[in-house]
Protein backbone atom coordinates (compact mmCIF):
# COMPACT_ATOMS: atom_id res chain seq x y z
CA UNK A 1 0.00 0.00 0.00
CA UNK A 2 1.42 3.52 -0.86
CA UNK A 3 1.28 4.99 2.60
CA UNK A 4 2.70 8.61 3.13
CA UNK A 5 5.76 8.72 5.70
CA UNK A 6 3.69 9.72 8.08
CA UNK A 7 0.98 7.21 8.25
CA UNK A 8 3.78 4.48 8.24
CA UNK A 9 5.50 6.52 11.62
CA UNK A 10 1.99 6.99 12.87
CA UNK A 11 1.07 3.22 11.92
CA UNK A 12 4.47 1.73 13.00
CA UNK A 13 4.56 4.27 16.64
CA UNK A 14 1.13 4.78 17.27
CA UNK A 15 0.35 8.03 19.83
CA UNK A 16 -1.92 6.70 22.58
CA UNK A 17 -2.74 3.55 22.10
CA UNK A 18 -4.38 1.83 25.26
CA UNK A 19 -7.57 2.04 27.40
CA UNK A 20 -8.82 4.94 30.10
CA UNK A 21 -10.44 2.64 32.88
CA UNK A 22 -12.32 5.96 34.47
CA UNK A 23 -13.17 7.56 31.03
CA UNK A 24 -15.58 9.51 30.65
CA UNK A 25 -16.58 9.28 27.37
CA UNK A 26 -16.13 5.86 25.17
CA UNK A 27 -17.11 5.46 21.70
CA UNK A 28 -16.83 2.27 19.54
CA UNK A 29 -17.32 2.56 15.66
CA UNK A 30 -16.95 -0.01 12.68
CA UNK A 31 -17.39 -4.40 12.64
CA UNK A 32 -14.91 -6.82 12.85
CA UNK A 33 -16.90 -8.22 9.31
CA UNK A 34 -16.03 -4.87 7.59
CA UNK A 35 -12.15 -5.72 9.50
CA UNK A 36 -11.74 -2.56 11.12
CA UNK A 37 -13.38 -1.16 15.13
CA UNK A 38 -12.14 1.59 16.57
CA UNK A 39 -12.56 2.04 20.04
CA UNK A 40 -11.50 5.23 21.52
CA UNK A 41 -11.71 6.61 25.00
CA UNK A 42 -12.02 10.07 26.63
CA UNK A 43 -10.54 11.92 30.05
CA UNK A 44 -12.48 14.81 29.86
CA UNK A 45 -12.03 17.96 32.85
CA UNK A 46 -14.22 21.37 32.51
CA UNK A 47 -14.90 20.29 28.91
CA UNK A 48 -11.58 20.15 27.61
CA UNK A 49 -10.06 16.65 26.63
CA UNK A 50 -7.30 16.37 29.40
CA UNK A 51 -6.59 12.48 28.11
CA UNK A 52 -7.60 10.77 24.98
CA UNK A 53 -6.92 6.75 23.95
CA UNK A 54 -7.63 4.38 21.31
CA UNK A 55 -7.65 0.73 20.65
CA UNK A 56 -8.12 -0.52 17.10
CA UNK A 57 -8.42 -3.30 14.99
CA UNK A 58 -7.32 -2.54 11.07
CA UNK A 59 -5.21 -2.08 8.50
CA UNK A 60 -2.05 0.52 8.59
CA UNK A 61 -4.43 3.47 7.79
CA UNK A 62 -6.90 2.76 10.31
CA UNK A 63 -4.31 2.59 13.38
CA UNK A 64 -2.72 5.59 12.22
CA UNK A 65 -6.21 7.72 11.43
CA UNK A 66 -7.02 6.64 15.11
CA UNK A 67 -3.42 7.76 16.28
CA UNK A 68 -3.72 11.09 14.41
CA UNK A 69 -7.38 11.84 16.01
CA UNK A 70 -6.11 11.45 19.24
CA UNK A 71 -3.27 13.55 18.77
CA UNK A 72 -5.64 16.56 17.06
CA UNK A 73 -8.44 16.50 19.83
CA UNK A 74 -6.48 16.31 22.61
CA UNK A 75 -5.94 19.26 25.11
CA UNK A 76 -8.83 20.81 23.00
CA UNK A 77 -12.15 21.33 24.38
CA UNK A 78 -15.51 19.53 23.81
CA UNK A 79 -16.50 21.97 20.99
CA UNK A 80 -12.79 21.74 19.03
CA UNK A 81 -13.11 18.17 18.44
CA UNK A 82 -16.62 18.04 17.34
CA UNK A 83 -15.38 20.00 14.96
CA UNK A 84 -12.84 17.84 13.94
CA UNK A 85 -12.88 16.20 10.00
CA UNK A 86 -11.78 13.03 8.39
CA UNK A 87 -10.43 15.78 5.90
CA UNK A 88 -8.53 17.26 8.58
CA UNK A 89 -6.34 13.88 9.84
CA UNK A 90 -6.04 13.16 5.87
CA UNK A 91 -4.56 15.84 5.64
CA UNK A 92 -2.61 16.00 8.72
CA UNK A 93 -1.59 12.86 7.71
CA UNK A 94 -0.44 14.05 4.30
CA UNK A 95 -2.95 11.99 2.40
CA UNK A 96 -4.42 8.03 2.28
CA UNK A 97 -4.89 5.78 -0.73
CA UNK A 98 -8.58 6.26 -2.15
CA UNK A 99 -9.21 3.04 -0.84
CA UNK A 100 -8.44 4.13 2.69
CA UNK A 101 -10.42 7.50 3.28
CA UNK A 102 -13.25 5.20 4.43
CA UNK A 103 -10.28 4.92 7.64
CA UNK A 104 -9.77 8.47 8.47
CA UNK A 105 -14.20 8.27 8.23
CA UNK A 106 -14.23 6.06 10.80
CA UNK A 107 -11.78 7.91 13.31
CA UNK A 108 -14.13 10.90 12.95
CA UNK A 109 -17.13 8.87 13.76
CA UNK A 110 -14.96 7.08 16.60
CA UNK A 111 -14.14 10.68 18.23
CA UNK A 112 -17.88 11.84 17.80
CA UNK A 113 -19.20 8.42 19.54
CA UNK A 114 -17.01 8.81 22.36
CA UNK A 115 -18.21 12.47 22.69
CA UNK A 116 -21.97 11.51 22.23
CA UNK A 117 -21.70 8.98 25.21
CA UNK A 118 -19.76 11.80 27.24
CA UNK A 119 -22.87 13.98 26.41
CA UNK A 120 -25.46 10.83 27.43
CA UNK A 121 -23.67 10.26 30.63
CA UNK A 122 -23.94 13.30 32.03
CA UNK A 123 -27.20 13.90 30.43
CA UNK A 124 -25.91 16.76 28.40
CA UNK A 125 -28.36 17.56 25.92
CA UNK A 126 -27.26 17.86 22.45
CA UNK A 127 -28.16 18.73 19.05
CA UNK A 128 -27.77 15.14 17.24
CA UNK A 129 -26.65 17.14 13.73
CA UNK A 130 -23.38 17.79 15.72
CA UNK A 131 -22.72 13.94 15.99
CA UNK A 132 -23.24 13.84 11.88
CA UNK A 133 -20.79 13.14 10.49
CA UNK A 134 -19.29 15.22 7.56
CA UNK A 135 -18.27 12.64 4.63
CA UNK A 136 -21.47 11.66 2.98
CA UNK A 137 -22.08 8.23 3.38
CA UNK A 138 -19.88 7.99 6.06
CA UNK A 139 -21.44 5.92 7.94
CA UNK A 140 -19.93 3.01 8.57
CA UNK A 141 -22.09 -0.09 9.11
CA UNK A 142 -24.94 1.21 6.81
CA UNK A 143 -22.03 1.24 4.31
CA UNK A 144 -20.60 -2.25 4.46
CA UNK A 145 -24.00 -3.67 4.88
CA UNK A 146 -24.22 -6.17 2.22
CA UNK A 147 -21.88 -8.20 4.58
CA UNK B 1 10.54 3.00 3.76
CA UNK B 2 12.75 3.04 6.46
CA UNK B 3 14.05 -0.63 6.59
CA UNK B 4 17.19 -1.19 8.77
CA UNK B 5 17.47 -4.80 8.68
CA UNK B 6 19.83 -6.27 6.34
CA UNK B 7 17.83 -9.85 6.54
CA UNK B 8 15.36 -10.25 3.26
CA UNK B 9 13.25 -13.07 3.08
CA UNK B 10 10.49 -13.40 0.05
CA UNK B 11 8.24 -15.67 0.68
CA UNK B 12 5.35 -14.61 -1.91
CA UNK B 13 6.54 -17.23 -4.49
CA UNK B 14 2.71 -17.43 -5.36
CA UNK B 15 2.49 -13.80 -6.71
CA UNK B 16 5.66 -13.81 -8.72
CA UNK B 17 8.84 -15.47 -8.66
CA UNK B 18 12.42 -13.95 -9.84
CA UNK B 19 13.43 -14.97 -13.00
CA UNK B 20 16.43 -17.60 -13.15
CA UNK B 21 19.79 -16.98 -14.40
CA UNK B 22 19.64 -19.59 -16.46
CA UNK B 23 15.97 -18.07 -17.77
CA UNK B 24 18.19 -14.84 -18.59
CA UNK B 25 20.38 -16.46 -20.07
CA UNK B 26 18.54 -18.45 -22.31
CA UNK B 27 16.66 -15.57 -23.96
CA UNK B 28 19.48 -13.47 -24.17
CA UNK B 29 20.48 -13.92 -27.60
CA UNK B 30 16.92 -13.69 -28.71
CA UNK B 31 16.90 -9.99 -27.76
CA UNK B 32 20.66 -9.65 -29.38
CA UNK B 33 21.01 -12.44 -32.17
CA UNK B 34 17.71 -13.89 -33.36
CA UNK B 35 15.70 -11.30 -32.91
CA UNK B 36 13.65 -12.12 -36.18
CA UNK B 37 9.71 -12.17 -37.11
CA UNK B 38 8.84 -15.87 -36.81
CA UNK B 39 6.32 -15.16 -39.53
CA UNK B 40 9.07 -14.09 -42.05
CA UNK B 41 10.02 -16.46 -44.49
CA UNK B 42 14.12 -15.40 -44.86
CA UNK B 43 16.51 -17.25 -42.64
CA UNK B 44 16.57 -14.37 -39.78
CA UNK B 45 12.93 -15.65 -39.27
CA UNK B 46 12.97 -19.51 -39.87
CA UNK B 47 15.33 -19.36 -37.13
CA UNK B 48 13.12 -17.53 -34.77
CA UNK B 49 10.29 -20.35 -36.02
CA UNK B 50 12.38 -23.17 -35.68
CA UNK B 51 13.32 -21.78 -31.99
CA UNK B 52 9.65 -21.43 -30.99
CA UNK B 53 8.58 -24.65 -32.40
CA UNK B 54 11.24 -26.13 -30.67
CA UNK B 55 10.10 -24.52 -27.39
CA UNK B 56 6.76 -25.66 -28.12
CA UNK B 57 8.22 -28.89 -28.50
CA UNK B 58 10.19 -29.27 -25.07
CA UNK B 59 6.93 -27.88 -22.93
CA UNK B 60 4.81 -30.35 -24.88
CA UNK B 61 7.33 -33.02 -23.44
CA UNK B 62 6.55 -31.84 -20.23
CA UNK B 63 3.13 -32.19 -20.56
CA UNK B 64 2.95 -35.18 -22.00
CA UNK B 65 1.13 -33.79 -25.16
CA UNK B 66 2.31 -33.13 -28.67
CA UNK B 67 4.22 -29.39 -29.86
CA UNK B 68 0.84 -28.44 -31.55
CA UNK B 69 -1.43 -28.69 -28.74
CA UNK B 70 0.55 -25.88 -27.00
CA UNK B 71 -0.41 -22.56 -27.43
CA UNK B 72 1.41 -19.43 -26.36
CA UNK B 73 -0.31 -16.14 -24.65
CA UNK B 74 0.61 -13.30 -22.75
CA UNK B 75 -0.38 -14.49 -18.99
CA UNK B 76 -2.04 -16.77 -17.59
CA UNK B 77 -5.50 -14.61 -17.41
CA UNK B 78 -5.26 -14.73 -21.25
CA UNK B 79 -5.29 -18.42 -20.89
CA UNK B 80 -8.07 -18.64 -18.63
CA UNK B 81 -9.95 -16.08 -20.70
CA UNK B 82 -9.31 -18.04 -23.86
CA UNK B 83 -10.19 -21.35 -22.68
CA UNK B 84 -12.96 -20.57 -21.40
CA UNK B 85 -14.71 -17.92 -23.47
CA UNK B 86 -13.22 -19.88 -26.86
CA UNK B 87 -14.75 -23.15 -25.38
CA UNK B 88 -18.04 -22.06 -24.83
CA UNK B 89 -18.31 -20.35 -28.35
CA UNK B 90 -18.05 -23.06 -30.39
CA UNK B 91 -20.26 -25.53 -28.48
CA UNK B 92 -23.87 -25.38 -28.64
CA UNK B 93 -24.37 -25.98 -24.87
CA UNK B 94 -25.32 -23.21 -22.61
CA UNK B 95 -24.00 -24.81 -18.97
CA UNK B 96 -20.89 -24.09 -17.39
CA UNK B 97 -19.75 -25.44 -14.33
CA UNK B 98 -17.38 -23.73 -12.18
CA UNK B 99 -15.79 -23.36 -8.66
CA UNK B 100 -16.01 -20.34 -5.83
CA UNK B 101 -12.39 -20.68 -5.48
CA UNK B 102 -11.37 -19.79 -9.05
CA UNK B 103 -9.10 -17.20 -9.44
CA UNK B 104 -10.74 -13.72 -10.66
CA UNK B 105 -9.72 -14.61 -14.40
CA UNK B 106 -11.93 -17.62 -14.07
CA UNK B 107 -14.27 -15.97 -12.12
CA UNK B 108 -14.84 -12.71 -14.25
CA UNK B 109 -14.99 -14.54 -17.27
CA UNK B 110 -17.83 -16.95 -16.23
CA UNK B 111 -19.29 -14.09 -14.52
CA UNK B 112 -19.05 -12.11 -18.37
CA UNK B 113 -20.85 -15.20 -20.29
CA UNK B 114 -23.76 -15.30 -17.51
CA UNK B 115 -24.67 -12.02 -17.81
CA UNK B 116 -24.85 -12.87 -21.84
CA UNK B 117 -27.00 -15.88 -20.79
CA UNK B 118 -24.98 -19.00 -20.05
CA UNK B 119 -26.26 -20.86 -16.84
CA UNK B 120 -23.57 -20.97 -14.84
CA UNK B 121 -23.13 -23.34 -11.33
CA UNK B 122 -21.05 -22.51 -8.69
CA UNK B 123 -19.16 -25.38 -6.71
CA UNK B 124 -19.22 -25.42 -3.17
CA UNK B 125 -15.80 -26.68 -1.49
CA UNK B 126 -15.39 -28.64 2.02
CA UNK B 127 -13.27 -26.72 4.64
CA UNK B 128 -10.22 -27.34 3.70
CA UNK B 129 -11.19 -26.19 0.22
CA UNK B 130 -11.14 -29.26 -1.84
CA UNK B 131 -14.37 -28.80 -4.41
CA UNK B 132 -17.32 -30.94 -3.67
CA UNK B 133 -17.35 -33.86 -6.29
CA UNK B 134 -20.98 -34.71 -5.25
CA UNK B 135 -22.19 -31.35 -6.02
CA UNK B 136 -19.88 -31.46 -9.48
CA UNK B 137 -21.96 -35.06 -9.92
CA UNK B 138 -24.70 -33.39 -9.56
CA UNK B 139 -24.80 -30.41 -11.67
CA UNK B 140 -23.14 -31.96 -14.74
CA UNK B 141 -26.32 -32.67 -17.64
CA UNK B 142 -26.35 -32.63 -21.46
CA UNK B 143 -25.86 -29.07 -21.58
CA UNK B 144 -22.82 -28.61 -19.62
CA UNK B 145 -20.52 -26.90 -22.34
CA UNK B 146 -17.46 -27.14 -19.88
CA UNK B 147 -15.93 -27.91 -16.12
CA UNK B 148 -13.51 -25.03 -14.72
CA UNK B 149 -11.48 -26.04 -11.73
CA UNK B 150 -8.21 -25.26 -10.82
CA UNK B 151 -5.42 -27.38 -10.10
CA UNK B 152 -4.08 -25.97 -7.12
CA UNK B 153 -5.96 -23.04 -5.38
CA UNK B 154 -3.68 -19.77 -5.42
CA UNK B 155 -4.39 -18.71 -1.98
CA UNK B 156 -4.85 -21.71 0.12
CA UNK B 157 -2.75 -24.19 -1.94
CA UNK B 158 -5.15 -26.80 -1.94
CA UNK B 159 -4.73 -29.52 -4.49
CA UNK B 160 -8.05 -30.38 -6.69
CA UNK B 161 -9.38 -34.15 -7.58
CA UNK B 162 -8.98 -32.58 -11.11
CA UNK B 163 -8.79 -36.36 -12.79
CA UNK B 164 -11.95 -37.57 -11.20
CA UNK B 165 -13.75 -34.04 -12.07
CA UNK B 166 -12.45 -34.58 -15.69
CA UNK B 167 -14.06 -38.60 -15.94
CA UNK B 168 -17.69 -36.94 -14.73
CA UNK B 169 -17.38 -34.15 -17.21
CA UNK B 170 -16.51 -36.36 -19.49
CA UNK B 171 -19.53 -38.50 -19.12
CA UNK B 172 -21.93 -35.93 -20.70
CA UNK B 173 -19.52 -34.67 -23.02
CA UNK B 174 -18.71 -31.85 -21.13
CA UNK B 175 -15.24 -30.20 -21.72
CA UNK B 176 -12.85 -30.20 -18.83
CA UNK B 177 -10.54 -26.64 -17.97
CA UNK B 178 -7.93 -26.62 -15.29
CA UNK B 179 -6.40 -23.57 -14.53
CA UNK B 180 -2.46 -24.72 -13.54
CA UNK B 181 -1.07 -21.38 -12.84
CA UNK B 182 -0.11 -22.53 -9.50
CA UNK B 183 0.40 -26.22 -9.44
CA UNK B 184 2.75 -26.06 -12.82
CA UNK B 185 6.37 -25.67 -11.75
CA UNK B 186 5.38 -26.82 -8.42
CA UNK B 187 4.21 -30.50 -9.37
CA UNK B 188 4.51 -32.90 -12.02
CA UNK B 189 1.37 -32.58 -14.55
CA UNK B 190 0.65 -34.81 -17.12
CA UNK B 191 -2.27 -33.74 -19.29
CA UNK B 192 -3.32 -37.65 -19.68
CA UNK B 193 -3.48 -38.37 -16.20
CA UNK B 194 -5.27 -35.24 -15.41
CA UNK B 195 -7.71 -35.65 -18.45
CA UNK B 196 -7.99 -32.44 -19.50
CA UNK B 197 -8.56 -30.61 -22.56
CA UNK B 198 -7.59 -27.14 -21.74
CA UNK B 199 -4.94 -26.57 -19.30
CA UNK B 200 -3.84 -22.94 -18.17
CA UNK B 201 -0.08 -22.04 -17.31
CA UNK B 202 2.23 -18.59 -16.39
CA UNK B 203 5.72 -18.04 -16.97
CA UNK B 204 6.08 -15.78 -14.16
CA UNK B 205 5.03 -18.14 -11.42
CA UNK B 206 8.21 -20.23 -12.22
CA UNK B 207 10.77 -18.30 -12.45
CA UNK B 208 10.29 -17.13 -16.14
CA UNK B 209 9.46 -13.09 -16.91
CA UNK B 210 5.51 -11.65 -16.26
CA UNK B 211 4.09 -11.67 -19.70
CA UNK B 212 4.87 -14.94 -21.19
CA UNK B 213 1.80 -17.95 -20.63
CA UNK B 214 0.10 -20.70 -22.07
CA UNK B 215 -2.68 -23.17 -22.97
CA UNK B 216 -2.49 -26.56 -23.72
CA UNK B 217 -5.71 -27.45 -25.74
CA UNK B 218 -6.23 -31.25 -26.69
CA UNK B 219 -6.15 -32.43 -30.12
CA UNK B 220 -9.76 -32.04 -31.59
CA UNK B 221 -10.92 -29.99 -28.84
CA UNK B 222 -12.26 -26.85 -30.99
CA UNK B 223 -11.86 -23.56 -29.44
CA UNK B 224 -12.30 -20.49 -30.87
CA UNK B 225 -9.71 -17.86 -32.03
CA UNK B 226 -9.06 -15.48 -29.35
CA UNK B 227 -6.91 -12.61 -31.12
CA UNK B 228 -7.74 -11.74 -34.87
CA UNK B 229 -4.54 -11.06 -36.97
CA UNK B 230 -2.01 -12.52 -38.88
CA UNK B 231 -2.60 -15.97 -38.83
CA UNK B 232 0.16 -17.15 -35.53
CA UNK B 233 -0.36 -19.82 -33.28
CA UNK B 234 -2.40 -22.00 -35.73
CA UNK B 235 -4.73 -19.03 -36.42
CA UNK B 236 -6.16 -19.24 -33.37
CA UNK B 237 -4.11 -16.30 -31.62
CA UNK B 238 -3.03 -13.78 -33.60
CA UNK B 239 0.08 -11.42 -32.28
CA UNK B 240 3.93 -11.51 -33.60
CA UNK B 241 5.47 -14.02 -31.02
CA UNK B 242 7.15 -13.20 -28.08
CA UNK B 243 10.15 -15.17 -29.15
CA UNK B 244 12.76 -14.61 -26.13
CA UNK B 245 10.17 -14.52 -23.67
CA UNK B 246 8.90 -17.93 -25.41
CA UNK B 247 12.37 -19.46 -25.02
CA UNK B 248 12.46 -18.39 -21.38
CA UNK B 249 9.04 -20.17 -20.61
CA UNK B 250 10.48 -23.76 -22.10
CA UNK B 251 13.76 -22.95 -19.83
CA UNK B 252 11.99 -22.40 -16.91
CA UNK B 253 9.59 -25.28 -16.88
CA UNK B 254 12.53 -27.90 -17.38
CA UNK B 255 13.90 -26.22 -14.20
CA UNK B 256 10.82 -26.97 -12.46
CA UNK B 257 11.34 -30.39 -13.33
CA UNK B 258 14.42 -30.46 -11.87
CA UNK B 259 14.11 -28.48 -8.78
CA UNK B 260 10.82 -30.82 -8.13
CA UNK B 261 13.56 -33.04 -6.41
CA UNK B 262 13.60 -30.54 -3.69
CA UNK B 263 9.91 -30.71 -2.91
CA UNK B 264 10.76 -32.78 0.01
CA UNK B 265 12.60 -30.05 1.63
CA UNK B 266 10.32 -27.67 0.89
CA UNK B 267 7.33 -29.64 2.42
CA UNK B 268 9.47 -30.00 5.41
CA UNK B 269 9.65 -26.57 5.82
CA UNK B 270 6.33 -25.81 5.02
CA UNK B 271 5.13 -28.05 7.83
CA UNK B 272 7.61 -26.92 10.15
CA UNK B 273 6.04 -23.27 9.45
CA UNK B 274 2.97 -24.39 10.45
CA UNK B 275 3.59 -26.28 13.14
CA UNK B 276 5.73 -23.63 14.88
CA UNK B 277 3.43 -20.55 13.97
CA UNK B 278 0.20 -22.47 14.89
CA UNK B 279 1.87 -22.32 18.18
CA UNK B 280 0.68 -18.88 18.40
CA UNK B 281 -2.74 -18.72 20.55
CA UNK B 282 -5.72 -17.69 18.38
CA UNK B 283 -4.44 -19.34 15.13
CA UNK B 284 -5.27 -21.74 12.56
CA UNK B 285 -4.15 -23.56 9.40
CA UNK B 286 -6.40 -22.68 6.57
CA UNK B 287 -6.67 -25.54 3.83
CA UNK B 288 -5.72 -29.32 3.80
CA UNK B 289 -3.08 -29.85 6.13
CA UNK B 290 -1.49 -32.39 3.11
CA UNK B 291 -2.89 -31.91 0.34
CA UNK B 292 -1.23 -28.41 -0.25
CA UNK B 293 1.35 -27.21 -2.68
CA UNK B 294 4.55 -27.87 -1.43
CA UNK B 295 5.16 -24.16 -0.54
CA UNK B 296 1.85 -23.06 0.67
CA UNK B 297 1.17 -21.90 4.30
CA UNK B 298 -1.87 -20.09 5.25
CA UNK B 299 -2.64 -19.39 8.48
CA UNK B 300 -4.74 -16.77 10.40
CA UNK B 301 -4.14 -14.89 13.21
CA UNK B 302 -7.48 -14.04 15.02
CA UNK B 303 -8.40 -10.51 16.45
CA UNK B 304 -5.62 -9.06 14.22
CA UNK B 305 -5.88 -7.68 10.66
CA UNK B 306 -3.74 -8.39 7.69
CA UNK B 307 -2.29 -5.30 6.43
CA UNK B 308 -0.58 -4.53 9.24
CA UNK B 309 0.97 -7.82 9.54
CA UNK B 310 2.29 -7.30 5.89
CA UNK B 311 3.40 -3.81 7.08
CA UNK B 312 5.40 -5.05 10.01
CA UNK B 313 6.39 -7.78 8.17
CA UNK B 314 7.89 -5.58 5.77
CA UNK B 315 9.82 -3.52 8.24
CA UNK B 316 11.56 -6.69 8.87
CA UNK B 317 12.64 -7.59 5.50
CA UNK B 318 9.61 -10.59 5.14
CA UNK B 319 7.60 -10.12 2.26
CA UNK B 320 4.12 -12.34 2.29
CA UNK B 321 0.72 -12.09 2.17
CA UNK B 322 -3.10 -11.83 2.93
CA UNK B 323 -6.12 -12.66 1.96
CA UNK B 324 -7.60 -9.19 4.43
CA UNK B 325 -10.12 -7.07 2.17
CA UNK B 326 -7.87 -3.77 3.49
CA UNK B 327 -4.92 -5.18 1.22
CA UNK B 328 -7.25 -5.38 -1.97
CA UNK B 329 -8.59 -2.48 -4.11
CA UNK B 330 -12.22 -4.04 -3.73
CA UNK B 331 -12.25 -4.00 0.24
CA UNK B 332 -13.72 -7.65 0.00
CA UNK B 333 -11.88 -10.04 2.13
CA UNK B 334 -10.92 -13.81 0.44
CA UNK B 335 -13.92 -15.01 -1.53
CA UNK B 336 -11.47 -18.64 -0.90
CA UNK B 337 -11.25 -18.34 2.72
CA UNK B 338 -15.40 -17.11 3.14
CA UNK B 339 -16.16 -20.46 0.49
CA UNK B 340 -13.86 -22.75 3.02
CA UNK B 341 -16.51 -21.12 5.62
CA UNK B 342 -13.60 -19.08 7.56
CA UNK B 343 -15.89 -16.39 9.20
CA UNK B 344 -15.73 -13.20 7.66
CA UNK B 345 -13.30 -11.58 10.43
CA UNK B 346 -10.72 -14.51 10.57
CA UNK B 347 -10.16 -13.64 6.85
CA UNK B 348 -9.46 -10.61 7.57
CA UNK B 349 -6.69 -11.68 9.46
CA UNK B 350 -5.25 -14.31 7.20
CA UNK B 351 -1.33 -14.26 6.30
CA UNK B 352 -0.83 -16.32 2.82
CA UNK B 353 3.33 -17.26 2.91
CA UNK B 354 4.34 -18.86 -0.40
CA UNK B 355 7.67 -20.73 -0.13
CA UNK B 356 10.19 -20.88 -3.62
CA UNK B 357 13.12 -23.60 -4.06
CA UNK B 358 15.45 -20.25 -3.05
CA UNK B 359 13.69 -19.89 0.48
CA UNK B 360 16.26 -21.35 3.21
CA UNK B 361 16.20 -23.10 6.61
CA UNK B 362 17.10 -19.63 7.74
CA UNK B 363 14.37 -18.02 5.76
CA UNK B 364 11.69 -19.90 8.04
CA UNK B 365 13.66 -19.68 11.02
CA UNK B 366 13.53 -15.67 10.91
CA UNK B 367 9.89 -15.59 9.91
CA UNK B 368 9.52 -17.97 13.23
CA UNK B 369 11.64 -15.50 14.90
CA UNK B 370 9.53 -12.68 13.89
CA UNK B 371 5.91 -12.92 13.13
CA UNK B 372 5.19 -13.87 16.75
CA UNK B 373 6.10 -10.37 18.37
CA UNK B 374 4.49 -8.83 15.03
CA UNK B 375 0.87 -10.64 16.26
CA UNK B 376 1.13 -9.82 19.85
CA UNK B 377 1.84 -5.74 19.17
CA UNK B 378 -1.01 -5.45 16.79
CA UNK B 379 -3.10 -7.57 19.22
CA UNK B 380 -1.76 -5.28 22.13
CA UNK B 381 -4.12 -2.67 19.83
CA UNK B 382 -6.73 -5.03 18.83
CA UNK B 383 -10.17 -3.59 21.46
CA UNK B 384 -11.43 -7.15 20.42
CA UNK B 385 -8.56 -9.29 21.32
CA UNK B 386 -9.44 -11.17 24.86
CA UNK B 387 -5.74 -11.51 26.06
CA UNK B 388 -3.54 -14.63 26.33
CA UNK B 389 -5.54 -16.44 29.46
CA UNK B 390 -7.18 -19.89 28.30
Amino acid sequence: MDYSEKVLDHFTNPRNVGEIPDADGVGTVGNPKCGDIMKMFLKIEDGVIVDCKFKTFGCGAAIATSSMATELIKGKTIEEALQLTNKAVVEALDGLPAVKIHCSVLAEEAVKSAVADYYKRNNIPFDAKLLECTEEGCCHLAAHGEH
Amino acid sequence: MANDTKRFVYADNAATTPVAPEVIKEMQPYFEECWGNPSSIYRKGLEAKRAINGARERIANILGCTAKEIFFTSCGSESDNWAIKGAVALSKKKHIITTKIEHPAVLQTVAKLEKQGYRVTRLDVDNYGVVRLDQLEAALDEDTALVAIMAANNEIGTLQPIAEAAKLAHRVGALMFTDAVQAMGALPLRVDELGVDLLSFSGHKLNAPKGIGGLYVRRGVRIDRFVDGGGQESGRRGGTENVPYIMGLAKAMELAQEKMADNARLITLRDRLVRELTKIPYSHLNGHPTERLPGNVNITFQYIEGEGMLLLLDQAGICVSTGSACSSASLEPSHVLVACGVPIEDAHGSLRISLGHQNTEEDVDYIIQTLPGIVQRLRDMSPIYPGNEF
